[in-house]
């Protein structure tokens, strides 16, 4: 399964962090300092893969890539295919980058619920649903169009008595 | 009212972006007050932007956030999906299942969602669950599970049977109730709703293979006939798992395996199928020689990633099939050198696993020069690895152990070595173990020994420890004893940390003593070439190696033979294997000789004197096991000293003795 997913940008600040396994908040904390140690330490052009037993058990690694100064991070375990995670985290950004039109870090700041909403329809219970990203874009703007329809209703607050007129 | 001066969550990131460092802190802290405050709230958009805000700072920034366990709860009930989803979010991400009381609350709200007809809420709910689950909440909410495990919108059934996953590891029960369904699965048209099942089966499969054995035919059919990546990923995984318990499954999926592998065009799912052949079916020769063949590809692919996986994979076909490794041996030792550390780690590992008796010597010289070209840690890497497989069963794979040792002295004076301890252990255990090599030890000991630089480096104390017991315990085999001496005595010893100085001095005084026996034992008469001393100077310098040496004369026999001389007991001689006791090789000859030569009186005097000036200080030292080293020495010079000087009374006594009688 998939243990985590990790966005966080070049100076190691989380952006989106999300553990499939609780961990309380000072741990993840220490796990995001620990892999951000991680990352810096990697030069370029190498491969994209880490192990990590010592940070979250056996046999559990994770894959990293850079898309303009963000680091996305999936940690996973043995089941789980090392190639078909790269292409998952792939098609999480092209996702971010559909719904967010040519996605940047302060989009990913801004909309931190929103990022949630995304991975979630990707992601659950660590078990991957999706994997196709025109799929997600469609359901999260579903999602969107729901909340504003209802948004709408409760704007206009009910007049008691104009509906008796 | 209130959310007119609310701050939003997007206020919030603004303050903390413009915040300056040192006060984010503050800012947090201030936050956070407002939010308790904004909690409270009955107006159900305060208490959910406070929610949103709350959230975020445990999310991104580490805060408490246990205490708002109860708000979260009562959001979640609101009809607003927005809220809702808010409050859910909040749950996934901060609710303890082992901790939050609240959790058995939102049973009863989990369960309306699940019922719901809106599939985003009934999917907000399955999600909440899967992270929040407890052993309470997994039984109490397994039947509606089981009724979504059949929902007619495969979106809302592929996610259930995702969220089953932690139901199951909570409430075991479960399973039991759940399972047909699943099954059910398996034969589902839809991708999304196969790919959960199978992927389900996949995890469930590597904790307790047996149990999905009976499932096999289920999966075969699957591999058999999908043409989705991901669900054969998945599938394949499991019959590594399975394929071990069941020689038949095996047989039966091999040919299935080999022409996907042969087909795909997909480099995660060759990788798969590389990957379930080497690890489960490693019996069969043409499947192993096929993923072989994939994973020299992968080797030579440009992509750093393909390349580290190909050595991953043939880590793993090493094991049983050597020729592999050896077939790609060039591309793996070409990888020591490679940008990426990942690969350079895999590179050495099969580096190591290719090691064998007859290609030990050549790979240890390969490796070296790695050694001395990389990193530090790398470097560390190398020599770690190379000592490990050397000792590996009690050093199995070294026949050659002159050679070896004299590996290990190369390696302690490689600059970045920092296997000290390592080295000094294997140098006195192979010493204790092989009796034939003590003399090249005892040589290369003497090269560290000899040199006043290493006494500054603090990484090759160990070593040079080693090399001090070395000299002095098997000091017999040592061709220049006061050369030893003065290494040992020299004035850098002083940069020495006192457990190693203690060491050097136990070594002088075995040094000392062996001289001195030595001296007095052959020194007293020089015609009479006594047997006893010609079969003890003989039997030191054994150096073939098929031949049975004796054990070496340690100190307590010396120490007898001081106090009665008359009672000394030649050393035990074992016959040699070419049998032929009387033959002196020149090189014995020439140590005898030299040695005799050096032994004068003068030079024994010397030698004491030297040891008197160098350890007579250290006799007030305040290292405790230091003064008693050097106190021991120092008495037993005091008590053969007189012993040294009367035996040349002795010999000048005979000769003015015999002077009249030749008259």
């Amino acid at each position: 399964m998939i243990r985590g997913v990790i966005v966080m940008n070049d100076r190691g600040k989380p952006r989106l962090v999300k553990f499939y396994e609780f961990q309380p908040a000072e741990k993840q904390q220490e796990l995001i300092r620990s892999i951000y140690r991680v990352l810096c330490s990697r030069a370029e052009n190498v491969s994209n893969f880490v192990k990590v037993d010592s940070l979250f058990g056996q046999d559990v690694r994770l894959v990293y890539k850079t898309f303009a100064t963000l680091y996305f991070v999936f940690i996973f375990d043995s089941s789980e295919n090392e190639l078909a995670m790269l292409d998952l985290m792939q098609v999480f950004v092209e996702a971010l980058d559909k719904v967010f039109s040519n996605v940047c870090e302060l989009d990913v700041v801004f909309n931190f619920n929103k990022v949630h909403t995304i991975l979630d329809e990707f992601i659950l219970g660590g078990q991957v649903l999706e994997t196709n990203s025109s799929e997600v874009v469609k359901t999260v703007e579903e999602i969107s169009k729901m909340e504003r329809a209802a948004n709408s209703i409760k704007v206009v607050p009910s007049i008691p008595g104009w509906q008796g007129r | 009212m209130e959310s007119l001066f609310q701050r939003s969550l997007d206020d919030l990131i603004k303050g903390l972006r413009l915040s300056p460092p040192g006060v984010e802190a503050a800012f947090i802290a201030k936050s956070v007050d407002e939010i308790r405050r904004e909690i409270k709230s009955t107006d159900s958009q305060t208490k959910a932007t406070a929610l949103q805000k709350l959230t975020y700072l445990h999310s991104l920034h580490g805060v408490d956030m246990s205490w708002a366990a109860f708000p979260a709860v009562e959001l979640s009930s609101s009809a607003v999906h927005s809220h809702k989803r808010l409050a859910f979010l909040s749950a996934s991400l901060s609710f303890n299942p082992n901790t939050t009381d609240v959790i058995l609350l939102l049973t009863h709200q989990l369960r309306k969602d699940f019922s719901s007809s809106n599939p985003h809420d009934v999917s907000l709910a399955l999600c909440t669950l899967s992270s929040i689950s407890t052993p309470d909440l997994s039984r109490d909410l397994t039947p509606d599970l089981f009724t979504l495990l059949n929902s007619s919108k495969n979106f809302v059934k592929k996610k259930a049977i995702a969220a089953i996953l932690r139901v199951f590891e909570q409430y075991p029960e479960a399973v039991r109730v759940c399972f047909k369904r699943i099954v059910e699965n398996l034969e589902s048209s839809d991708m999304g709703v196969l790919s959960a099942a199978v992927g389900l089966f996949c995890e469930l499969a590597v904790k307790e293979p047996r149990s999905y054995l009976p499932l096999a035919p289920e999966f075969y059919k699957i591999l058999v006939d999908s043409r989705n990546n991901w669900v054969l990923i998945k599938v394949l995984k499991i019959f590594a798992k399975l394929a071990p318990l069941e020689p038949r499954l095996a047989k039966r999926i091999v040919e299935p395996i080999c022409e996907h592998l042969r087909r795909t065009g997909a480099k995660s799912l060759e990788f798969e199928c590389v990957n379930t052949i080497v690890t489960s079916l490693s019996e069969y020769e043409p499947a192993v020689k096929l993923a072989v063949m994939k994973i020299q590809e992968f080797l030579l692919d440009n992509d750093p990633n393909l390349k580290y996986l190909g050595l991953q994979a043939l880590a793993i076909v090493a094991a049983k099939h050597s020729w592999a490794v050896l077939e790609n041996k060039d591309v793996v030792i070409k990888s020591l050198d490679d940008v990426d550390v990942n690969i350079k780690l895999e590179a050495l590992q099969l580096v190591m696993a290719m090691v064998s008796e007859d290609n030990v010597a050549e790979i240890c010289k390969v490796l070296i020069s790695y050694a001395l070209k990389s990193d530090p840690e790398f470097c560390n890497e190398i020599l770690g690895s190379i000592l490990s497989t050397c000792s590996r069963n009690f050093y199995d794979v070294i026949v050659d152990f002159d050679w070896y040792v004299s590996l290990l002295g190369e390696m302690s004076r490689i600059p970045h070595c920092q296997k000290g301890e390592e080295i000094e252990t294997q140098l006195i255990d192979i010493g204790m173990r092989v009796k034939d090599v003590r003399p090249e030890l005892v040589h290369i000991a003497r090269g560290l020994l000899i040199d006043p630089a290493l006494l500054g480096n603090p990484f090759i104390r160990k070593v040079l420890s080693a090399a001090a017991w070395l000299s002095g315990e098997y000091v017999e085999f040592s061709r220049n004893p006061l050369e030893l001496m003065e290494s040992l005595l020299q004035p850098r010893t002083c940069l020495l940390p006192p457990p190693i100085r203690a060491v050097y001095i136990q070594s002088a005084f075995k040094v000392l003593t062996f001289c001195i026996y030595s001296f007095l034992s052959c020194g007293d008469d020089t015609s009479y070439h006594s047997e006893l001393t010609d079969s003890v100077l003989k039997g030191d310098f054994q150096e073939s190696s098929d031949t049975v040496t004796i054990a070496p004369i340690s100190d307590t026999d010396i120490y007898d033979g001081l106090i009665t001389r008359s009672s000394h007991q030649p050393p035990k001689c074992v016959s040699t294997g070419n049998g032929d006791d009387s033959m002196i090789s020149h090189e014995q000859i020439s140590s005898a000789s030299l040695r005799k030569q050096q032994l004068t009186q003068k030079s024994i005097m010397d030698l004491v004197n030297l040891v008197e000036t160098n350890l007579g200080p250290l006799a007030g030292s305040h290292e405790v096991e230091i003064q008693e080293r050097a106190s021991n020495v120092l008495g037993m010079i005091e008590l053969i000293k007189p012993r040294i000087h009367s035996s040349t009374d002795e010999s000048e006594g005979d000769k003015i003795k015999g002077e009249p009688e030749s008259f």
